[in-house]
């Protein structure tokens, strides 16, 4: 009953199949099974958001999602971002505003800062106050971290102009 | 923590589910969302046999307009909620709710049936359809059955939703020209659940509210509606109008202390935002500064 099952995804771009027990969530898929370790796991009830990933575009708690329901669907982690240079503006303002330090929040923040970078592009301090509202971080006091994506979405507005 | 281990099968159609679901009744648990089940299996709160999952199955989802009937799909996630053009425009009342629930990503997930169908009574989702008059449409394999939002919740997590039924979807009638809407919460941090919160609707003709439908949530075991707010209708609303109605919640209200509030404040911040809604939807500044009851 509570056999292995076949599941079959691509994970930053490449298609991996795998054989899973059905309570395994997709943070601990991606962790343990594919070394996929900047997928951060801190609450596992889905309240801190340092599993942040993206699934088939949209931002995820990647601990409130077996891996057993990403059969089929697109994951990309903060290593997909990171490697294909999409987030590489944004981690340089993380460092220059010292927007971490402990670091283990981070890959969530990032994906999560990401995500309003893309689709809210004008988002001003209270918006991207909210939409980082379910990551939490113990160490910055998140002024920092609201200063950095600010700092980013100006440099990539100015960019596009 | 991790869950504890069951078995997983994915519904192909409702049909399917309801199979399932009468096969196995209650070992087995209905995974939409997964956005409530999940941290519950995390934590060991539920240790269901079998999750049936009816993420895939595409004819529970979506937004319908018909016959001046808003039809929600089951399956509808919040975000989907969030951006529909079509509740932002006959039912805007769920528009400001869905805001409130949870963060981005859970909304990304997170499913309108799912969230009624867990009746956490501290959600926003239950409130709102009391307060919009909502009919529950379940199904089982023996039939479907239609059932009024003032009836479907029954206590903390619970719901008229038998282990062999399945939610389908949730019917609004239209808002009408002259409806207005109220909602809002007070929690500790955007997105936590609240500590109290009101989804109101009514109708406006000039300065007087009828038909004024006050949907409380975290004040019980489950959501209420207010029957103080027949102090509120048929003629315009007067402080001592109001002072009756504060008086005729507390009364009606047995809230419950935990860590995030005392009874005492959850009456306090419930009489506030009656003259908070009472004030905002008849633009009535005079009215706001009531709550100091």
């Amino acid at each position: 009953m509570t056999d292995l099952v076949p599941i079959s995804l691509t994970v930053n771009g490449e298609r991996v199949s795998a054989q899973v027990l059905p309570r395994l969530n997709l943070a601990d898929f991606l962790r343990e099974q594919l070394g996929l370790t900047g997928t951060h796991v801190g609450c596992e009830h889905g309240v801190c958001g340092a599993c942040t990933v993206r699934v088939n575009g949209d931002t995820v708690r990647a601990c409130l999602l077996l891996a057993v329901q990403a059969e089929n669907a697109s994951v990309q982690t903060i290593e997909g971002l990171s490697d294909s240079g999409e987030v590489s503006d944004l981690q340089a303002a993380f460092r220059a505003r010292n927007a971490l330090q402990c670091g283990y929040c981070t890959p969530g923040m990032l994906m999560a800062a990401q995500d309003i970078l893309i689709h809210e592009p004008q988002a001003d301090r209270e918006q991207i106050r909210e939409h980082l509202s379910g990551n939490y971080c113990r160490c910055t006091g998140y002024h920092a971290i609201v200063d950095a994506v600010q700092a980013t979405a100006r440099a990539r507005s100015e960019q596009t102009r | 923590m991790k869950a504890s281990a069951f078995s997983y099968t994915r519904a192909s159609s409702v049909v399917d589910a309801l199979e399932l679901l009468a096969r196995h009744g209650d070992q087995a648990k209905v995974l939409s969302g997964g956005q409530s089940l999940m941290p519950a299996l995390n934590l060991r709160l539920s240790a269901p046999e079998l999750l049936v999952d009816i993420g895939a199955i595409a004819e529970l989802r979506g937004v319908a307009v018909e016959n001046g009937v808003l039809r929600i799909g089951a399956l509808t996630r919040h975000v989907d909620v969030l951006r529909s053009a079509e509740i932002a425009k006959h039912a805007p009342l769920l528009t400001d709710a869905i805001a409130h629930v949870a963060h981005p990503a859970i909304r990304n997930r997170g499913t309108f049936g799912g969230s009624l169908a867990h009746a956490d009574p501290a959600s926003e989702l239950p409130a709102c359809v009391l307060a919009l008059d909502a009919v529950l449409l379940v199904r089982s394999k023996n039939g479907e059955r239609r059932i009024r939002a003032v009836e479907f919740f029954t206590g903390i997590y619970e719901t008229l939703l038998s282990p062999e039924e399945l939610l389908i979807a949730v019917e609004i009638p239209v808002a009408k020209p002259n409806a207005v809407h109220f909602f809002h919460e007070y929690s500790r941090r955007k997105g936590d659940y609240a500590i109290v919160g009101l989804a109101a609707s009514a109708i406006r003709d000039g300065d007087v509210l009828e038909n004024l439908r006050l949907g409380y949530f975290a004040v019980g075991d489950k959501p209420m509606l207010a029957t103080a707010s027949e102090h509120l209708t048929g003629r315009p609303v007067t402080a001592s109008m109001l002072a009756d109605a504060q008086t005729a919640l507390d009364a009606e209200l047995d809230p419950q202390e935990d860590q995030q509030a005392s009874a005492g404040m959850r009456r306090y911040l419930a009489r506030q935002l009656m003259a908070r809604c009472v004030s905002t939807l008849l633009d009535r500044q005079d009215l706001a500064t009531r709550a100091l009851v």
